[in-house]
């Protein structure tokens, strides 16, 4: 039987795999953009498993908005990231260092 | 029936996001860029327009759309003073656009968009509303720190940006999901309801704690404050006016609103994160500030620990508390629009000059100009009789009259380090060396939000200008 300790297991370890591959990952800008989404998804689990549990469909809409921003996020993400490369060159996560910090 | 009242509340926002809409669409079918100058001026007005609109609505609290969206006395002093900000700032923006070949008509609509977002977060009555408006305000952002798409510390301010503001967007709704599971409702007023005396659940306190993180990350309040020296650097000179101003009164506003609405019980757990977070604040930006020569990224930490002190106010967890916050956002918004009014001038030879040793002997070629900045830098580090230093006198007295002397006594500690490095760039213009001194002229708005911003510091201490008054009704709003 699948209950909602699971469901939130599941969600909390891909929203830590989200954070550290923000944090830990040295190669590339886009992996940055897919952890992102990764923690965005992982939110979005933990509402629908709530949701069903509570028997309450707030849960499902937020998810619903959740989904709709996260596109429009990416989208504005990767216009940034297009424009960063063709200054830059490249898109190597410790090639962003032009200012210091 | 319904939904024209919920229509009727909400009648600022949707004006300003029709406008946008519209704007965006006439600019696009009847020549684009060469419209950019009517577009500025035209949301320039819009807002100055609603911002009235907003301040002779009648009194009382109104609630939308089951009490996701909240009109009352508190979201309407923000609101005025976001729109008021934004504003200045389109105005101030143009002249500094045109000279860098940035006149875009997108500018200024996407500000509106941001300020419309903003308008969102401090009207939010349920987590849903407060995110959605939220991430308004950043997409928007995100794009006008990128803004000159051909300078690489710009795209590279604007990815920075992208990338941490999309991890804190993370962990605010984990946290909110975290809330909705524990307490089975998103509206504010709900989730206040099913906290007892008792205090909270693990779950509960987690969820907290996500929010106040990701709320954090949007006052840039230590630790969580690493974007802001670099996007403040890298963002074209107008837009870092614009971070400066509008999107930390919405931000910290919105922290009030959540905490005030939603957790009212658990107040003893949150002053504790709040009152951390403003004592980290105020130590780094006044610290870390000292070593830094660029005055966008002295801004930056000047932001920080101005934040820091705003904090204070909502850490003591009193009315009078919230009234110092809004006190202090109001007197650090004008401080910052009369700083950058003349930051956007510091030019030499048409080149951008942003290092604060350029400033040598300025007071011998601009005698009017110096005297307004060292007024309002005198301004910023609190010495009185300067309406600065009551900013901060309030939110001192708030936190010792809830107890918190220890706070009040870092925060004085912290705002003597401060001094230092805004008392430096005084100096540096009036007894510093002397250099080839600073060519920009000034246009006359420019000049006019500066002397303005000057004489508010000075004549403000008559009577504040009745600051306090419309403060005391917000915040008495806001706690009912």
């Amino acid at each position: 039987m699948i209950t909602l300790e699971h469901y939130l297991a599941v969600a909390a370890v891909l929203f830590t795999i989200g954070i550290f591959g923000i944090f830990v990952n040295r190669k590339n800008v886009i992996i940055i953009l897919m952890s992102i989404e990764l923690m965005l998804l992982a939110v979005n689990i933990n509402f629908v498993a709530f949701s069903t549990h509570l028997h309450d469909l707030v849960g499902q809409i937020f998810t619903l908005f959740v989904l709709t921003v996260a596109a429009a996020e990416a989208a504005i993400g990767l216009a940034i990231l297009v424009c960063f490369f063709r200054n830059r060159g490249t898109i190597a996560v410790e090639d962003v260092n032009v200012m210091k910090g | 029936m319904m939904i024209g009242t919920d229509l009727n509340t909400v009648l600022p926002e949707l004006i300003l996001a029709i406008y946008a809409m519209a704007a965006l669409m006439f600019a696009v079918y009847f020549g684009k860029d060469k419209r950019a100058n009517t577009v500025f001026w035209v949301t320039a007005i819009v807002m100055v327009v609603l911002a009235v609109i907003t301040a002779i609505a009648p009194a009382g609290a109104r609630t939308a759309f089951n009490g996701a969206f909240i009109d009352d006395g508190f979201a309407r002093y923000a609101k005025v003073l976001m729109l008021l900000a934004s504003a200045s700032i389109i105005l101030l923006s143009k002249e500094y656009l045109q000279k860098n070949d940035l006149l875009k008509f997108e500018y200024p609509i996407l500000i509106a968009l941001a300020t419309l977002g903003m308008m969102m977060m401090v009207s939010a009555g349920d987590l849903m509303s407060l995110y959605m408006g939220l991430e308004l305000q950043s997409l928007a952002l995100y794009v006008v720190a990128a803004f000159r798409r051909d300078s690489l510390r710009s795209t590279e301010a604007g990815l920075k940006y992208f990338v941490l503001g999309a991890l804190s967007s993370g962990i605010l709704l984990y946290g909110a999901s975290l809330i909705y599971g524990f307490s089975g409702t998103t509206v504010f007023t709900d989730i206040a309801s099913t906290i007892t005396g008792d205090g909270l659940g693990l779950g509960m306190i987690f969820g907290l704690v996500f929010l106040c993180a990701g709320l954090a990350f949007k006052v840039s309040a230590v630790p969580f404050h690493m974007w802001t020296p670099d996007v403040y650097e890298g963002s074209p000179t107008p837009v870092t006016a614009f971070f400066a101003t509008a999107p930390k009164v919405a931000a910290a506003c919105l922290f009030a609103r959540v905490l005030h609405d939603a957790f009212p019980e658990a107040q003893a757990d949150w002053t504790q994160i709040i009152a951390l977070l403003s004592v980290l604040s105020m130590f780094l930006g006044a610290i870390a500030a000292i070593g830094q020569t660029n005055i966008k990224r002295l801004m930056a930490y000047s932001s920080i620990a101005h934040m820091g002190f705003a904090l204070m106010g909502l850490a003591a967890g009193t009315e009078s508390g919230v009234q110092a916050l809004l006190i202090y956002m109001a007197i650090y918004v004008v401080m910052n629009i009369g700083t950058f009014a003349f930051i956007l001038n510091m030019e030499r030879d048409g080149h951008a000059i942003t290092d604060i040793t350029s400033l040598g002997q300025y007071s011998r070629v601009e005698p009017a100009r110096a005297a307004a900045l060292a007024i309002l830098m005198f301004s910023l580090a609190g010495i009185p009789p300067l309406v600065g230093f009551f900013g901060k006198f309030y939110v001192l007295k708030a936190a010792i009259d809830a107890d918190m002397a220890w706070l009040a006594i870092a925060g004085v500690l912290a705002s003597v380090i401060g001094a230092f490095y805004y008392l430096r760039i005084i100096y540096y213009m009036y007894f510093g060396d002397e250099v080839d001194p600073l060519t920009g002229k000034m246009p006359a708005l420019h000049y006019i939000a500066l002397m303005g911003a000057a004489a508010v510091m000075l004549f403000g201490v008559i009577n504040m200008f009745g600051i306090e008054g419309y403060a005391a009704i917000a915040a008495e709003a806001l706690l009912k």
